[in-house]
């Protein structure tokens, strides 16, 4: 599946990244937040682990907040604010 | 965030561990020499529960670093690194260690950075990938079987290439007095190792401090103090430094006016402790390494053998042995060379020769998959990692796409000829030769270092030229 990024409503988008591995899943979030505003929130969707820890990391090391956490059946959902 | 686990997950796990005990138990009731396969086995059982639960990944270590400024898995493996060597420093003294250090010169860095490179398209290291086959990604098998077939293929690779060995080392292998069966001058492979590779010295940071490295002193002083924990600090000081002083130097200063050094130690100290689960599982790597060495030389003792290949000969399997009449029996963790055996073992089946190379005809061997220890051991891994993620919910089978099929068989390419070159890879060139004290792991780490930072360069050229497809649409510009 190829990677989506969409925009869902007024200051909300949403990355889905399903289906990829490192360091796909990381690299995108990094570059989808960077071009974000202040506030705006991005569901980031994907099924790699690996990747949780470092996206977790990465937006600590930020100062962006991860509002939601979601896992089912080895599929991860979060919710990233960036400030 | 809450786990709940399917009741299937925990079944299939039990599914797993029986198999394995069965393994044992049934093997162990035919004869007792498979006692040495099976500390194999649940050495690698218990390294692929730690690698999935702190999704320990040598990959991602630097790349992330470099990629996502993400320091975790460096620390990680640090952690780890020392701690190996705290176990190894002790094996050492007692002279019950396995380890043999590697010849050490500039191909072990060049051979670093093709790896390097290698893993970061991969998206996994060597035991990362085997790891994540666990987990059901069909990516990470993938780049098993290309770092398998790229190495087995590498290794026997004559003819033409040939004509690209350097006279000298044409030479050198020649007058080594190898058997006609390995025919030594055809071969890249086969002239770079007996030609160049073998006339390299072999270090040891305790030998070149003028100490014995089975003395107390050798062991602690020389190998763990000044070749392992000074260099692993060294590199955490200055990840600290370029990557996370100055956003903890920013949170400082908003609750007061400055920074102090203290400040930075707990800076520091905060470094290491932000991901436990990475942290715990470089902890149990560390001692897990350090024993399954122990535990082999002293199985070794007790049948009186010094390869398992004399095992196999007693209990009835000659087939695959090497000329030397020995198989690949690390007796440390490894990765790479049980996987070029692999695809090794089945192209000797088919009928061409893979025993006719130093690589495999007079070092490892080509023994049925069934009877290699190293590969009981990483069978055991993917068994390992598949019941941590089962029981964390996060198995889960993942086909490949066509863009990362491209990127794990061009990874793993990499991988595969960075092994053969540097005669080890993440594990078996970097980790076990670190945390030994062999400097040869150093230099391989720091090629790996350069060739991560190369992969990311062209990683993010790519995400980016992606990104910015899906950007426009929606006017956001890169």
């Amino acid at each position: 599946m190829a990677m989506k990024f969409e925009k869902k409503g007024e200051g909300e988008y949403m990355l889905d990244v399903t289906g990829y591995v490192c360091p796909h899943p990381q690299i995108y979030t990094k570059k989808a937040l960077e071009k974000l505003g202040e506030g705006d929130i991005l569901e980031v969707l994907f099924d790699n682990p690996s990747s949780s820890e470092s996206i977790s990391a990465m937006c600590d090391n930020n100062g962006n907040e991860i509002i939601e956490k979601q896992m089912e059946g080895g599929k991860f959902s979060y919710k990233i604010q960036k400030h | 965030m809450e786990i709940v686990v399917p009741k299937k997950n925990k079944i299939w796990a039990f599914v797993i561990v029986g198999f394995f005990v069965l393994i044992s138990i049934a093997t162990y009731a035919e004869h007792e020499y498979y006692v040495y396969l099976q500390a194999y086995l649940w050495f690698g059982f218990i390294y692929g529960m730690c690698l999935q639960y702190g999704r320990f990944c040598f990959a991602s270590a630097f790349r992330d670093l470099f990629a996502v400024g993400v320091p975790r898995m460096v620390v990680g493996i640090m952690i780890a690194t020392i701690l190996f060597g705290f176990t190894s420093a002790f094996v050492n003294a007692t002279g019950w260690s396995t380890f043999h250090p590697a010849p050490t010169g500039i191909h072990v860095v060049i051979a670093g950075t093709i790896f390097g490179v290698g893993m970061v398209f991969a998206g996994g290291c060597a035991s990362g990938s085997l790891y994540k086959t666990g987990e059901g990604n069909g990516v990470a098998l993938l780049v098993v079987l290309s770092i398998s077939l790229t190495q087995s293929t590498f290794v026997d690779i004559g003819g033409w290439f040939n004509k690209l060995v350097p006279a000298s080392w044409a030479a050198s292998a020649a007058s080594k007095g190898l058997p006609d069966v390995i025919n030594v001058s055809d071969g890249w492979i086969d002239q770079y190792l007996a030609g160049y590779v073998w006339n390299q010295p072999v270090l040891r940071f305790a030998e070149m401090l003028g100490m014995k490295t089975d003395s107390v002193s050798g062991a602690f002083l020389g190998n763990l103090v000044v070749g392992v924990t000074i260099p692993a600090l060294l590199i955490l000081i200055w990840v600290y430094f370029f990557w996370v002083r100055k956003n903890y130097a920013k949170r400082v200063l908003k609750e007061r006016n400055s920074v102090s050094i203290k400040d930075h130690i707990a800076g520091f100290w905060g470094m290491i402790t932000s991901s436990k689960r990475t942290a715990l599982a470089g902890l149990f790597l560390g001692v897990a390494c350090g024993l399954q060495m122990f535990v082999i030389e002293g199985l070794r003792m007790k049948f009186g053998v010094k390869n398992a290949g004399t095992l196999l000969h007693r209990l009835g399997f000659d087939y695959g042995l090497s000329a030397k009449g020995t198989v690949f029996d690390p007796g440390y963790w490894y990765v790479t060379t049980q996987e070029a055996q692999w695809v090794g073992w089945v192209f000797q089946k088919l009928g061409w020769n893979h025993m006719d190379n130093i690589f495999f005809g007079w070092v490892n061997g080509l023994p049925n998959p069934a009877f290699n220890p190293a590969d009981w051991m990483s069978v055991a891994l993917i068994g390992g990692a598949a019941v941590m993620a089962l029981l964390s919910n996060e198995f889960k089978f993942k086909r490949p796409t066509m863009e990362l099929a491209v990127w794990a068989i061009a990874g793993g390419f990499f991988m595969g000829i960075g092994s053969r070159l540097a005669l080890g890879c993440n594990i078996g060139g970097f980790f076990v030769r670190a945390a030994n004290g062999d400097p040869a792991g150093w230099l391989f780490g720091l090629g790996m270092i350069g060739g991560a930072f190369i992969g990311v360069k062209f990683f993010n050229w790519w995400t980016e030229r992606k990104m910015a497809k899906e950007m426009a649409v929606l006017d956001l510009e890169l």
